[in-house]
């Protein structure tokens, strides 16, 4: 099925959950904010939030300093 | 009517700054007219704000409060003074952009940070030497109130928790994440969208190292919530966090509080 990440589209595996998406990108979970469908997720729903076809996903991510 | 030295004068058609200081002030040596430098030949206008004042002098109290601001805009001081800007984290982004919203005259500043001052942190933040091993929340309020004595500074002692964020920050106007771990960056966005509608955010993100000085930036990610930084340059061995491209980002940010503060968000960005 096809997702579309910060406006390009992916060809992923049905029933990919947010959290496996982050780490098939090479992303670490904790370090990212995922706007999925218009709704920002919660912490503990990257692990349970399961990606549908079409699903528009903006990725927010953040490297360390300050 | 001049407004000089925050009292109230005649103005007449043709008066300049020369005459307005032989009739109020003949020493003064500092001369602003309505925030900026002038010179003695100006023509004043009806409704000009004037401050005369001998350089050197010790000024009072009240005195002070007014000469700490007679450089700004007119107008933009009283918009700023009852504003309150919360600043998580107080490294080398938080410390920066409290000391500049402090003279540009926020209301009140409310301050976390967990940590003390150490010798490794002076390479890029606003601490001395003589504070090592101070808290940095109280560090940086003793600085504060040497840069302006005016602004209520509060301080949280405390390491933050994303779920902490809403409730503590819940009276801000304005919330600064300057946070130096990244899964606090996160935490920090995550809240203040779930959490705090109607806050002003800016973020940051991406100032480690020497690099170009303008790849950072002020991005737009939701309205009144914003991101600084070029969103690549984490600090890293081999890319340590320096003070000019930190100070870079934490100038923007406080500069864009100060922007959303004023009413800039309905502007195209």
């Amino acid at each position: 099925m096809k997702v579309f990440c910060n406006g390009e589209a992916q060809e992923i595996a049905p029933g990919t959950r947010v959290a496996e998406y982050l780490s098939q990108l090479g992303l670490d979970a904790s370090s990212v904010v995922v706007e999925c469908d218009g709704k920002i997720l919660t912490r503990e729903e990257y692990g349970s939030h399961a990606l549908q076809d079409g699903s528009v996903l903006e990725l927010i991510r953040f490297v360390g300093g300050g | 009517m001049l407004l000089v030295n925050e009292k109230e004068v005649l103005f007449h058609a043709g008066m300049t700054l020369a005459d307005l200081v032989r009739a109020q002030d003949p020493a003064a040596d500092i001369l602003l007219v309505n925030g900026y430098p002038a010179s003695l030949q100006t023509v004043l206008s009806d409704g000009d704000q004037c401050w005369l004042w001998q350089r050197g002098k010790a000024p009072s109290a009240e005195e002070m409060r007014h000469l700490l601001y007679a450089r700004h805009t007119p107008g933009v001081q009283t918009r700023l003074q009852d504003r309150v800007v919360g600043i998580m984290g107080l490294g080398g982004l938080g410390s920066s952009v409290a000391i500049a919203l402090a003279r540009m005259g926020i209301g009140s500043l409310l301050l976390a940070d967990y940590d003390v001052v150490e010798p490794t942190n002076l390479n890029r933040q606003q601490y001395f030497v003589d504070q090592i091993g101070e808290k940095k929340a109280a560090a940086l309020r003793d600085i504060l109130q040497r840069v302006n004595p005016h602004v209520a500074v509060t301080v949280m002692d405390r390491r933050l928790i994303e779920e902490d964020i809403g409730v503590l920050f819940k009276d801000v106007h304005a919330l600064v994440e300057c946070f130096d771990d990244p899964a606090m960056k996160a935490a920090g966005l995550r809240a203040v969208l779930h959490h705090l509608p109607g806050v002003f955010y800016v973020g940051a993100s991406g100032l480690a190292g020497y690099g170009e000085n303008n790849a950072i930036r002020t991005r737009r990610l939701y309205p009144g919530v914003y991101l600084v930084g070029d969103e690549v340059s984490g600090a890293a061995p081999g890319q340590g966090l320096m003070a000019a491209r930190v100070g870079i980002a934490a100038h923007h940010q406080a500069n864009q509080v100060v922007r959303l503060l004023l009413g800039a968000e309905s502007e195209v960005e």
